[in-house]
């Protein structure tokens, strides 16, 4: 590693002043205020020697050596050798996307071709695909390749990916290294590259049920998910509140169940949209279709899907979690699930599982019966234990691999060895015993529960969510590796449209670096000062992300 | 409540109503809670292209009334937000005229303290009268109106009769544009906004200890030294003018806040010599504490810069600030402690502090400006104005009753902000504590009570900028709205406000204003924007 950067004034611009009045609170909230803030005051924001990188690659070597860039004359284009070529819209998509990023849209103008260019002036960025099969034209999987090798260097810079999602990456971060000098002058300085992500499954989950996310809005968020090299989308798009989700195969579901059929839906069109833009950014859509409990929605459209909760011998007019007692429910869930197979390409699907309440099912006498028949006795955690494995036996056959939450492992449902368990429960203890306990039964797992950013309190609380190790529990190596990553959660009882991406952003970038980079990456306070101009340079791509504290940005949000 | 006087005939008007029972559905859409009202059931559609507003014949404002003229074009867009010009037609619609009808012709003038905000609204079929003391009572009813014109598909309205006042005269919300910026433009958003929930004064937090953005024209290195950047984080002149005429359109005082001696550090950039130099056993440390008390020059240039200001600012409130001065740089610097000596202060800090203030006070009141201050300057002095407003910040979460007690006891007028601090952001709907705060709820006489001139929402800027002010102000801040505006009995149940509230917010977000959403559900027009 060598010498410091030379940054724009931006990052000299992060003093930390603290207004001690708005600290002032009695009581308990002046304990967790105290908690919090006082691990703050230590944040010294000196210009970090990474400069704004983020998620930081895991090989940087820089140098003092800088090259100005300027917008007449600088490309982006593929390498001669390159198995991605014009015809790969996916990459063309992307240089384009990325050039107004360092430039902004109003000054791309023509190539000028008479005009000499100085002697320390980098005019192209190379783009390499390696491997003989680009993945152009297919869809990112857990499986993918996203390692990338970046250098910048005379005459033109040269980005090596074995396929397009590396590339991806590798142009996010070329982005990242691009700066301001003190004229406003672009400069990139002379630096190596080499980076591949920690873990393979970085997710961020968006709740359009409990409010309804407009398209527009999930796509500002899938954009900057990549700028963050988040990777996965994980769409709950659907539970109690309401059903968005146009179905083909039974449209009533969202006439019935969505806020409005009209105006509060997701069509086939919007959802196709939704993952070929999450597509061209190397970002995998994986809905999640939650039952038997969180459906109350489901029964609007789909009469008798769901269990007659009884108040004495009557029925009482309610309704419990999904009836799975009747064959009528099995043949609907393999139509639902086939579609849902066929409109989603991604190897996975999530089925939820979470937070069954028995009390409905324990009130219905037909269900009654049909624990004594199975010889469930009183235990209801059986007859959830039943649905799910018929519910997985369904989606088996659709050839999708499933991702459950950690009730359903909790409850000793039987699960095929390929199931992902998603941990959301419990505190630091309890989530790091479960992490253990799942990944010593030799499943694969996937960390949530330090990652509820819809959990908001006052402070910096990224510092909470940066410091979380989905690898921190007791276990040997072997089952640390089968931990895949790990989940940002904006759950949506209090959020949508209005608030969304401030209250994520870059509170989620936290997370992002935290299941990319190396593990040794914890310097907060290195942290603190990259994260501050990422988080000013996605308010300069027009994303409201908030601030961390007290500072400004060059260029503040203008869309208000 | 209401006072005697020529509102007299309002009395038996408000007695009658208050007896009929408050059909809560038929207002709904209102927000804050109007005082007193009756309406009907049956509704009447409203035509876009047979609507007007007017002036009443005895009205001293007519035609040519900067403010009300405004405000009918304004009201216009927000009652019929659908209307594209002359493709409609409802020609099967009776025309419809708002007459407003005003005693005193204050249209270019400012609301101040003592404005009158009272209206006296009626609703029959194709008209409304709408009659106020003041320009600015007229644009609260205005409001009003606009706020019970339902748009299901159609613009319609119900008749009816209210009477409607404030609770509390002042009703504000502090905006910090120190610690962030704050781009002119989000400043008028928040401004339109506060005046659909009938917030009447802008506490303009402007500088403090990470930036000063106002462009001084007296002392312009203040801001070219002092601000976070010279030329693109700063409010001219112009800036300011800005955004109060716009704030007077809207019937809201700009009440600007420059605190002293603490929260000072980026005025020493720009004024060498202002803050005090701290010192490190018999050596200067090079960093700066408060304001330099001990110096004359000091009071030189806060003579000047509140000169300008006063001149500046048409309010004839000024905030001094005041609040959190930390002694250890003063009692560190050798010539603050011989002043010390001098003055006959011995070691007490307070009493060189209380000095500070008067110096500072008197220079104000000497403008025929009043002060405000915050509540810790009550604490180290007796010698006060009894004119100066004290601002209660300190004793969340239920200690803030023992303050208000104490401090009117000694006769001062109180301006109530601790349980308003919503930049304390938490998980759930903390809105309902900002609801339930009872101002008045203190031991203490009826006279002591009426010290209470209001309360205030502050939205400290540690952790808000342009990117997330609007969701984290609205429609949380209209819960204290309603506090401050609406009779507390009749706003007492939380659980009653909670569909209405949720009704204003999509009512807000129809308005373009980003207001969050306060549990599951959906608005029909939801946010566009990002």
């Amino acid at each position: 590693m060598s010498t410091t950067l030379k940054f724009t004034a931006l990052l000299l611009a992060l003093s930390l002043c603290r207004g001690l009045r708005h600290d002032y609170i009695d009581n308990y909230i002046d304990n967790y205020i105290d908690e919090v803030t006082e691990e703050e005051a230590e944040l010294v924001a000196q210009p970090s020697k990474y400069g704004s990188l983020w998620p930081l690659p895991q090989k940087v070597q820089l140098s003092e050596v800088s090259f100005k860039l300027t917008s007449s004359s600088f490309r982006i284009v593929d390498a001669k050798d390159s198995t991605a070529g014009p015809s790969c819209s996916l990459l063309q998509d992307a240089y384009r996307r990325y050039y107004e990023y360092m430039f902004g849209i109003a000054k791309r103008q023509q190539l000028n071709k008479g005009r000499r260019t100085g002697p320390s002036e980098l005019t192209e960025l190379q783009v390499w695909i390696t491997s003989p099969d680009s993945e152009c034209d297919s869809y990112p999987s857990l499986t993918s390749d996203e390692s990338y090798e970046l250098s910048v260097n005379q005459p033109y810079a040269v980005l090596k990916a074995p396929k397009v999602w590396g590339a991806l990456h590798g142009l996010e971060t070329f982005s990242q290294l691009v700066y301001e000098d003190e004229y406003g002058a672009k400069s990139i300085n002379s630096t190596t590259i080499s980076d591949f992500p920690r873990f393979a499954h970085r997710g961020i989950l968006l709740d359009s049920s409990r409010h309804f996310l407009p398209i527009k809005v999930i796509l500002a968020n899938l954009e900057t998910m990549a700028m963050n090299k988040i990777n996965v989308f994980h769409w709950h798009i659907v539970d109690d509140q309401s059903f968005p989700y146009l179905s083909r195969t039974f449209p009533q579901l969202s006439q019935q169940g969505a806020y409005h059929p009209y105006t509060h839906v997701y069509t086939p069109a919007d959802v196709k949209m939704v993952i070929e833009f999450a597509r061209l950014r190397g970002i995998r859509v994986i809905p999640e279709f939650d039952t038997p409990g969180h459906t109350q929605s489901w029964g609007k459209g789909q009469p008798d899907l769901l269990t007659p909760c009884y108040s004495g011998s009557k029925p009482s007019g309610t309704f419990g979690p999904v009836n799975p007692i009747l064959n009528t429910t099995y043949d609907f869930m393999s139509q639902f699930f086939k579609e849902i197979s066929a409109v989603f390409p991604d190897a996975y699907v999530h089925l939820g599982g979470d937070e069954v309440d028995f009390t409905c099912w324990k009130s219905n006498p037909d269900i009654q019966k049909f624990m004594d028949q199975q010889g469930f006795g009183q235990d209801y955690s059986k007859l959830e234990s039943f649905y799910i494995q018929k519910l997985l036996d369904i989606v088996t056959t659709t050839e999708k691999g499933y991702t459950i939450w950690q009730e359903v492992f909790d409850n000793g449902v039987k699960l095929k060895p390929d199931t992902l368990i998603h941990v959301w429960k419990g505190n630091q203890q309890q989530y790091q015993n479960e992490m253990a306990n799942v990944t010593s039964s030799g499943y694969r797992t996937l960390l949530s529960t330090p990652w509820y950013l819809n959990r908001i309190s006052y402070g910096q609380d990224w510092q909470g969510h940066y410091k979380a190790d989905p690898q921190d529990f007791k276990g040997t190596e072997a089952q640390k590796k089968l931990v895949i990553g790990g989940e940002a959660c904006l759950w949506g009882e209090y959020v949508d449209a209005t608030n969304l991406t401030p209250r994520l952003w870059p509170r989620a970038s936290a997370v992002a670096e935290r299941l990319w980079s190396a593990k040794d990456v914890t310097d907060i306070n290195d942290a603190f000062s990259r994260l501050s101009v990422h988080r000013c340079r996605m308010v300069d791509r027009g994303i409201p992300a908030e601030p961390l504290f007290s500072s400004y940005c060059p260029h503040e949000y203008k869309g208000i | 409540m209401v006072r005697s006087g020529r509102y007299t005939r309002l009395n038996v008007y408000l007695l009658i109503l208050s007896v009929l029972q408050l059909n809560l559905h038929t207002v709904e859409g209102v927000w804050p809670l109007p005082q007193a009202f009756t309406s009907s059931t049956e509704r009447y559609p409203l035509n876009p292209q047979a609507f007007y507003f007017g002036y009443g014949r005895q009205s001293a404002a007519q035609q040519g009334c900067s403010v009300l003229d405004s405000a009918f074009r304004r009201y216009f867009s927000l009652i019929f937000p659908d209307y594209t010009d002359g493709r409609l037609h409802f020609s099967q619609y009776k025309p419809f005229t708002v007459e407003v009808s005003i005693d005193h012709d204050d249209c270019e003038g400012y609301p101040n303290e003592d404005s009158s905000e009272r209206y006296n609204l009626s609703v029959s079929a194709g008209q409304a009268s709408l009659k106020a003391e003041t320009v600015w009572g007229a644009l609260r009813g205005l409001e009003t109106f606009s706020q019970l014109v339902y748009q299901n598909d159609f613009a319609y309205y119900r008749t009816l009769l209210m009477l409607n006042f404030p609770r509390f005269q002042f009703r504000g919300i502090l905006l910090d544009t120190s610690r962030h910026y704050l781009p002119v433009q989000a400043i008028l958003k928040t401004l339109d906004a506060m005046a659909y929930s009938k917030f009447n004064v802008f506490h303009w937090h402007i500088v403090d200890d990470p930036s000063f953005p106002y462009q001084s024209s007296s002392f312009p290195d203040l801001s070219s030294k002092g601000a976070f950047h010279p030329m693109t984080h700063i409010y001219t002149q112009s800036d300011v003018r800005r955004v109060i005429s716009h704030a007077r359109l809207w019937g809201i005082r700009v009440l600007p806040e420059f605190d002293s001696p603490g929260h000072t550090t980026s005025w020493g950039k720009g004024q060498p010599g202002l803050l005090t130099p701290c010192y490190n056993g018999g050596t200067p440390s090079g960093t700066f504490g408060p304001v330099n008390p001990a110096l004359p020059s000091t009071y030189q240039f806060m003579a000047r810069l509140f000169k300008e200001v006063s001149s500046v600012f048409p309010d004839s409130y000024i905030h001094l600030g005041g609040d959190e001065v930390d002694f250890s740089c003063w009692k560190s610097n050798p010539d603050v402690r011989a002043f010390m000596q001098k003055m006959g202060f011995g070691s007490d800090f307070t009493k060189l502090e209380a000095f500070y203030m008067e110096n500072i006070v008197n220079i104000t009141s000497a403008l025929n400006k009043t002060s405000i201050v915050w509540q810790d300057v009550f604490d180290y002095h007796e010698r006060i104005p009894k004119d100066t407003v004290l601002h209660i910040w300190k004793g969340i979460p239920a200690k803030y009753q023992e303050e208000l007690s104490r401090i009117t006891k000694a006769g001062m007028r109180v301006l109530l902000a601790a349980p308003w601090y919503i930049n304390h952001i938490s998980y759930g709907q903390d809105w309902r504590n900002y609801y339930t705060v009872q101002p008045q709820n203190f031991s203490g006489t009826e006279e002591q009570k009426k010290l209470v001139i209001g309360g205030e929402v502050c939205m400290w800027g540690e952790y808000v900028d342009a990117t997330n002010l609007s969701p984290r102000l609205w429609p949380r801040a209209s819960a204290a709205a309603e506090r401050l505006w609406s009779d507390e009995k009749q706003t007492s149940n939380v659980d009653k406000a909670f569909p209405r509230l949720q009704d204003f917010r999509c009512k807000l977000l129809r308005r373009g204003i980003q207001a969050e959403p306060l549990y599951v559900g959906h608005c029909k027009h939801e946010y566009q924007g990002v």
